[in-house]
């Protein structure tokens, strides 16, 4: 029996009769010769400890939050806006107005008395206030849970301030209850960046102008990313929302180009700008050299143009040049190591290839809040059955716009192309699973700890709520959603960086040394008492 | 201590029942407070006559944590201590939480002093959420009298509450002490009230005619026994409070299905 099946079945076996149920359809060995289905975006088994987030979460911390010259206020009570505060490591730059806010945690700090006679005029007044102290370009308003029980009517207050201070004051109803992960928090800040924000400012983008979606700029990723993208000769109108400024995301829909880095995050976007502008999107993937490559070739195909082609080919012979030796290197370090990755809706995916480059093999992986498409590919999107969760999430109807929808190239081009480069679509991350490996849908404690002692991986990539169960198991864990205090792990410079990381983290098994008390001594020391003592 | 919560449908009167009845227990020489848990404020208007100046939440909001007690606790008739808990405006907020967040206060305040005879919670129309059932949770009000009247609706809130209770009492000490019959000239109304509460196991504890003597006392903004207390309807508020002071049937209601309900008022509305 293979570690793999042996690891299932422990963990399976484990469980009462209803959770094996539930956790069975979660837990997958990979086999090549069948097409194969996974449980995702489903509720978690309560009190299994799950590491999934909240959909405030997902939609302030993960998509809202990175915009730069945006004050975020979170309506609620102040944990929720101060454990969010700066967790994420998304960075940014003040462009030439200096206006950056990314560093300051803005919260109405609810009280007792703002929950009984509701918060709407102390939000009112906290809009006012940041906007005379700081005067940025955009506001946010993101609901907690207890806003939403209440009902404080934050879209009236948004739109009042709005007309009051004359800059954008978008509200999303993102309370942390909705849902069953980080992922409906997504889909609201999509709908919103989508109806309120984006072709908003028209203004011609240039040659090669390009959006890149889902790339939230961690540790600096997406200025990685920029600084090869410009030197080939793109032109990039904004990151969505990486470093990005509220202005730039309003010109997005002038662009030709979206590229699609976190596919689970925005898909949505990239779905609906292409109903209605006519923007064609490409999903890629700028984690790893080869990778990093072949999504600037696939790029190069879409434009089509021999200089632009040619310069691609010039710019990837000089960063991967440079890098040569490096790899080599780490390569003979790692060889024949294996790793687990399981983060995310998107990452467990994209840096398989990086870690390969490495000489790591990824033995094991999952998400936190994919949903069946980011595992079995987009062909199956009409097969997911909606349930009761999935519909308390807002959907809007996004229809082709008369004046600003234009095609981007023929009919024949874009089939050509759709077949070429995989225009609008993406294959999942089983198709990228070895033959025989296993993949994990919503990991948790238990399974975590299990799939650790069974497959002994020398890498676990994760986040911050089992980091440290892994390093005092012995095994070097690293958070993919903020890279701990690094980064950029993006691009080619990127790829250097995490490879010294990862490096240095695995030859520095510190934890493993150390052993805890208590698998040396007995918890309980006692002595049997003589008979009548 | 006997801690008693007046539950009952929206208009039926439960706020003049319960003053004109505490204004009687007064009399009677008891020591009282009543609780108002209604964010209109207005459970105490009869008894101080006028609306009170100050709501524990309102205090609470604007002083901050810093209250003393008599700002938000006044004195009226037989010195009866009144207390609004107060709440938001229609529509905002949160009411439940606001009276959970008072009744703590008062707690802390030190307002259920020893030499209290009763303490009285008037609480607005059903119970629609946790907050609302603050009254009647563990170490509250052990005893409950649900203000009902012979007509359908009434009854059908009555015994609705009485679901509530039962949910509470089985848990806890909170037992109902019978139904108050706050008459609407229904046809039968008497004997419909007393099956009525013979079938949820109670008992109506009084029948409280009609009279207009109430509705000039409200209007000068007193209890009858302080507008007049030689009229005939103040010995029917005594009669209530003597029944209320020596009652020792408390039970668990057994709430009916509608069907039996409905039953119930054919027998007494159209056939008797």
């Amino acid at each position: 029996m293979s570690e793999f099946k042996q690891l299932q079945d422990k963990i399976l076996d484990k469980y009462p009769a209803r959770v094996m149920k539930n956790r069975k359809q979660h837990i997958l060995i990979k086999d090549d010769n069948e097409k194969q289905e996974i449980a995702a975006n489903t509720r978690t088994v309560p009190g299994i400890i799950t590491n999934r987030g909240c959909c405030y979460a997902g939609c302030k911390g993960v998509v809202i939050g990175p915009i730069v010259d945006m004050v975020h206020i979170v309506h609620g009570p102040i944990g929720c806006s101060y454990y969010a505060w700066g967790t994420r490591r998304n960075k940014g730059k003040a462009r030439e107005d200096g206006k950056n806010f990314l560093q300051y945690c803005f919260s109405t700090d609810m009280q007792e008395s703002d929950i009984v006679f509701g918060g709407e005029k102390k939000l009112k007044k906290a809009i006012l206030e940041a906007y005379e102290i700081f005067k940025p370009n955009a506001i946010s308003i993101s609901a907690t849970c207890p806003v939403g029980l209440i009902g404080d009517d934050i879209h009236q207050v948004a739109k009042q301030a709005q007309e009051e201070i004359g800059i954008p004051v978008l509200a999303f109803s993102c309370e942390g209850y909705k849902g069953v992960s980080q992922s409906a928090g997504h889909h609201i800040a999509n709908n919103k960046l989508m109806t309120d924000v984006i072709g908003k400012t028209d203004e011609a983008a240039g040659k090669f102008s390009i959006n890149l979606l889902g790339e939230y700029n961690i540790g600096g990723d997406e200025w990685e990313i920029s600084r090869v993208l410009s030197k080939i000769g793109y032109n990039v109108v904004t990151t969505m929302t990486g470093n990005s400024t509220i202005e730039e995301i309003a010109k997005a829909h002038n662009a030709d180009l979206n590229l699609v880095q976190c596919h689970r995050s925005i898909n949505y976007i990239a779905d609906m700008i292409e109903t209605k502008y006519g923007i064609p999107w490409i999903k890629l993937n700028f984690i790893g050299i080869e990778a990093m490559s072949n999504s600037l070739r696939a790029m190069a195909k879409f434009f089509d143009d021999p200089e632009l082609t040619a310069r691609t080919e010039q710019v990837i012979k000089e960063e991967t040049d440079d890098l040569k030796e490096e790899v080599e290197k780490y390569y003979e370090l790692c060889k024949g190591k294996t790793a687990i990755l399981f983060v995310g809706g998107s990452r467990a995916h994209h840096y398989q290839g990086l870690l390969k480059e490495m000489g790591i093999e990824t033995i094991a992986a999952g998400y936190e809040f994919a949903h069946r498409d980011d595992y079995e590919g987009r062909d199956i999107i009409p097969d997911i059955k909606l349930d009761a969760d999935s519909r308390n999430i807002e959907e809007i109807t996004i229809e082709q716009d008369p004046q600003k929808y234009r095609l981007r190239m023929s009919k024949e081009k874009y089939d050509e192309l759709k077949d070429e480069i995989g225009l609008s679509r993406y294959d999942g991350l089983i198709k990228e699973m070895p033959d025989g490996t296993i993949l994990i849908d919503d990991l948790n404690h238990y399974e975590t700890e299990m799939a650790i002692k069974i497959l002994k991986p020398s890498f676990f990539g994760s986040g911050i709520k089992d980091k440290y169960i892994i390093q005092k198991m012995g095994v070097y864990s690293k958070q993919m959603h903020s890279y701990d205090y690094s980064g950029p792990y993006a691009g080619y410079l990127g790829a250097k960086n995490f490879m010294r990381d990862v490096a240095a983290g695995m030859f520095t098994p510190a934890w493993s040394y150390i052993k805890a008390p208590w698998t040396t001594q007995p918890a309980l020391k006692g002595k049997i008492a003589e008979k009548g003592a | 201590m006997r801690q008693v919560a007046i539950y009952g449908k929206g208009g039926i009167g439960k706020s003049t029942t319960t003053q004109n009845l505490t204004a009687a227990l007064g009399e009677m020489g008891k020591e009282i407070m009543i609780v108002g848990c209604d964010p209109k404020a207005d459970s105490t208007r009869l008894i101080l006559g006028g609306l009170a100046q100050q709501t524990v939440l309102n205090t609470l909001r604007e002083e901050g944590e810093d209250i003393e007690l008599d700002e938000i606790m006044k004195t009226g008739f037989a010195n009866i201590r009144c207390v609004e808990s107060g709440g938001p405006e229609p529509g905002v907020g949160c009411a439940g939480r606001g009276i959970i967040t008072s009744i703590n206060m008062l707690e802390q305040l030190g307002a259920y002093t020893d030499n209290l005879d009763y303490v009285f919670y008037d609480v607005l129309g059903d119970v629609v959420c946790g907050g609302f059932a603050m009254p009647i949770r563990e170490g509250k009000a052990e005893e409950i009298y649900i203000v009902a009247s012979g007509e359908m609706m009434a009854m059908y809130a009555a015994n609705n509450i009485s679901k509530g209770i039962q949910k509470f009492a089985t848990t806890g000490k909170t037992r109902l002490g019978g139904i108050i019959c706050n008459s609407r000239n229904v046809d039968n109304e008497f004997e419909m009230i007393e099956a009525f509460a013979k079938e949820l196991g109670s008992q109506m504890i009084h029948f409280v005619p009609r009279d207009n003597v109430v509705q000039h006392a409200e209007i000068n903004k007193k209890t009858v026994i302080d507008y007049d207390p030689t009229v005939k309807q103040a010995d029917e508020y005594r009669t209530l409070a003597k029944a209320i002071d020596n009652n020792d049937m408390f039970v668990i209601p057994k709430p009916m299905t509608q069907e039996r309900l409905e039953e119930i008022l054919m027998d007494y509305g159209i056939m008797g």
